[in-house]
C-alpha cells in the first residue's frame, strides 16, 4: 500500500502525521520534507536559537524512535519537482534526486517561502533571509564578524531578529516601509508600544522608510543601505518582508489556488480528496460569526496544529470543526507578546495595561463582543481572554477596563454553562 | 542519563530516558508521551505543558520565576500547589523526576 504522502514536514505536516496515528489511521504515512534536517520547529530560529540559548537539537519535534514506533516514514532532503495524481486522488510525486513517492492520498503541508526583495543590490553577499534552519545557521555563522545590521521589514521576523541581534551587541537599524510595526497583526497602540520599547533600548527604528538601494564594498559584500538619501552602514542586511504560500504543486495538480491552496472547512482542496494544511492553505474563516464566504490564510503554529487536526479527521472520513480560537506569540527581547483571537474589524479598544511601562494589555471589541487581545508581559490577561474566546463567553467592555480587576473574576461571573455557545470542538489528549 | 516518569491522569505510566539539560517537556514531547502538548515549543507562552510534580521531587526543583507563576493561572486544569510548566523544569544528571499530567492541556 502506498498510503498517505504528506509533502512538507514542518508544524502542519508533523501534526497531521501525529494526529492521524492518534485517531487510529492504519495506512502507511510518509512525512516528506525538502530540508535536509529532521522535522523541526521554526519559531525559535529568530529568538533563542539565534541568540545561542538553545541547541539545534531542541528544535527537533520527535525522536527517530517515535517516528518508527508510530510507523511514520520520515524523508528529508527531497525536493518534489513534480506530482501527478490520478482518479480518486492517488498518484506519484517525483523528487529532484530522481526518487518516486507513490501515494493513495496526498496532503500538502508545503508552507510558504520568504518573499524576496528586488531592491538594487539585493544580490550582494550578506543580504539574508530567515525562514529555515539553514538560514538561521548562516546568520549565526556571520554574527561574530559583523557589527552593523540593517533589518528590512517591521513584522514579527524583522523585530524578533532585530531584538535578538541587538541583545547580542549589534548596532541595529530596522526599516519598515509602512506607517507602523506589525501592521497586519496588532492595533496601533500595540505597534507604538513595541516601537517605543525597542527604540528606547537603542534599536534605530524607522517607519515609512524604504530601502532604495543596497550598496556593497570592493569584496562584493554588503556595506550599506540607502534610505532617503542617507547611507546606513550595514555588514549584514536581514530581510523579513513576509512570505508567499507555496502553491506550485497544487497548481500542477489543477487545484484551485488564490493566496494559497483553497480548501474547505475540512482542509480538503478543490479536487475533494487532496488535503492542504498550514501556511500554504486558504480556508473559510473558522472564527464563529465571521462574514459568510470570508477566507483567510493564517501564518501561525496554532493554526497549523488546529487545521492539521481537522485534516486528520477528514482523512478518517469524519467532518470535525476547527477547534479553539487563533492565538499567537512573539518574544522580542524583554517583550513577551501574546495575541488571543483576531483583532481585524475591531471598533473599540479597552486598555487595561498595568502601570508598569513594560506591560500592555489591550482588548479589542466589535460592538459589544470581545474579539481579541494584545498582551505584552501580562500573560494572565492573555490566558483569560483566550479562555473566554474559546468558551464563547463575552467579557463586557465596562467590566474589564480596570486593571485591578482580574479578568478571571469577570470570566467566572459570566461563564454560565447553560448560556454558553459551542465550546472548543476538540479535547484531544496531548498527542 | 536520568529518567522522567510520567503518570497520566488515569494512572498510565510512561518512563523516558531524559538527557540532562533537556526540559521535562522536551523529554515528553520528543518521545510522544501523551498528556503534554507544548504548543509554543517551550517558550513559556502557552501553558499547555502543565504537570503536577511529585511532592518528593518538588522541593529539589529551583523556584519558579514570575512569568511561569502567572502562566500557571491559565492552565486548562486548575493549578495546584505542586503545579509547574514542564518546559521550565530542567532534567539534572542522576536525578529522576516523577510527574503527573492533567486530564487535558487544552
Amino acid at each position: 500500500m502506498a498510503g498517505l504522502l504528506i509533502i512538507g514536514s514542518s508544524q502542519a505536516g508533523v501534526q497531521l502525521a501525529v494526529s492521524l496515528r492518534a485517531l487510529g489511521y492504519e495506512p502507511e504515512i510518509t512525512l516528506l520534507g525538502d530540508e535536509d534536517h529532521r522535522p523541526y520547529q521554526r519559531p525559535a530560529l529568530s529568538k533563542e536559537f539565534l541568540q545561542d540559548k538553545i541547541t539545534k537539537e531542541s528544535l527537533i519535534y520527535r525522536s527517530q524512535e517515535y517516528w518508527d514506533d508510530h510507523r511514520i516514514t520520515v524523508v528529508k532532503g527531497e525536493w518534489i519537482e513534480r506530482v501527478r495524481s490520478d482518479e480518486g486522488g492517488a498518484g506519484v510525486a517525483f523528487s529532484a534526486t530522481g526518487r518516486e513517492f507513490a501515494f493513495d492520498r496526498l496532503a500538502l503541508a508545503v508552507g510558504a517561502s520568504a518573499r524576496r526583495i528586488d531592491t538594487p543590490g539585493n544580490e550582494l553577499d550578506g543580504v539574508l533571509y530567515l525562514r529555515t534552519a539553514d538560514d538561521a545557521l548562516e546568520l549565526k555563522a556571520r554574527v561574530s564578524e559583523i557589527s552593523n545590521v540593517v533589518v528590512i521589514g517591521g513584522g514579527f521576523i524583522g523585530i524578533e531578529a532585530a531584538a535578538s541581534l541587538h541583545s547580542m551587541g549589534k548596532r541595529v537599524t530596522l526599516l519598515e516601509y509602512g506607517p507602523r510595526l506589525v501592521r497586519r497583526a496588532v492595533g496601533e497602540q500595540t505597534s507604538e508600544f513595541i516601537r517605543a520599547h525597542h527604540a528606547s533600548n537603542g534599536i534605530d527604528i524607522r517607519t515609512g522608510a524604504v530601502a532604495e538601494r543596497i550598496v556593497g564594498g570592493a569584496d562584493g559584500r554588503v556595506a550599506g543601505v540607502v534610505v532617503a538619501g542617507e547611507t546606513i552602514a550595514a555588514d549584514l542586511v536581514l530581510v523579513g518582508v513576509g512570505v508567499t504560500p507555496n502553491t506550485r504543486l497544487a497548481e500542477q495538480l489543477g487545484l484551485e489556488v488564490e493566496n494559497g491552496i483553497l480548501v474547505d472547512r475540512y482542509a480538503t482542496a478543490s479536487d475533494g480528496v487532496t488535503l492542504a494544511v498550514g501556511d500554504c492553505s486558504n480556508l473559510p474563516n473558522p472564527i464563529p460569526n465571521s462574514p459568510a464566504g470570508e477566507r483567510v490564510r493564517f501564518e501561525s503554529v496554532n493554526h497549523a496544529i488546529e487545521q492539521a487536526k481537522v485534516a486528520a479527521y477528514a482523512a478518517m472520513g469524519r467532518q470535525e470543526e476547527y477547534g479553539g480560537m487563533p492565538w499567537f506569540w512573539s518574544n522580542q527581547g524583554e517583550l513577551k507578546l501574546q495575541i488571543a483571537g483576531l483583532s481585524t474589524g475591531y471598533d473599540r479598544v479597552v486598555d487595561r495595561s498595568p502601570a508598569d511601562p513594560n506591560k500592555l494589555s489591550v482588548l479589542y471589541y466589535r460592538g459589544e463582543q470581545l474579539i481579541a487581545a494584545d498582551c505584552i508581559n501580562v500573560p494572565l490577561d492573555f490566558m483569560m481572554v483566550r479562555q473566554a474566546l474559546t468558551k464563547g463567553v463575552n467579557l463586557p467592555a465596562e467590566e474589564v477596563a480596570d486593571p485591578a480587576v482580574p479578568l478571571k473574576s469577570v470570566l467566572t461571573a459570566h461563564d454560565n454553562p447553560a448560556a454558553r455557545d459551542n465550546p472548543a470542538a476538540h479535547d484531544t489528549q496531548g498527542k | 542519563m536520568s529518567k522522567v516518569i510520567f503518570t497520566s491522569s488515569e494512572g498510565a505510566v510512561t518512563e523516558v530516558q531524559a538527557l540532562p539539560g533537556d526540559s521535562v517537556m522536551e523529554s515528553a514531547v520528543r518521545n510522544g508521551v501523551p498528556g503534554i502538548v507544548a504548543e509554543c515549543g517551550g517558550s513559556l507562552s502557552c501553558a499547555t505543558c502543565h504537570v503536577f510534580v511529585d511532592e518528593a521531587d518538588l522541593a529539589g526543583l529551583p523556584e519558579m520565576e514570575e512569568m511561569e507563576d502567572e502562566m500557571l493561572w491559565g492552565t486548562a486544569v486548575d493549578r495546584q500547589d505542586n503545579s509547574r510548566l514542564s518546559c521550565q523544569i530542567k532534567v539534572c544528571e542522576g536525578i529522576d523526576l516523577h510527574v503527573t499530567t492533567p486530564s487535558t492541556q487544552l
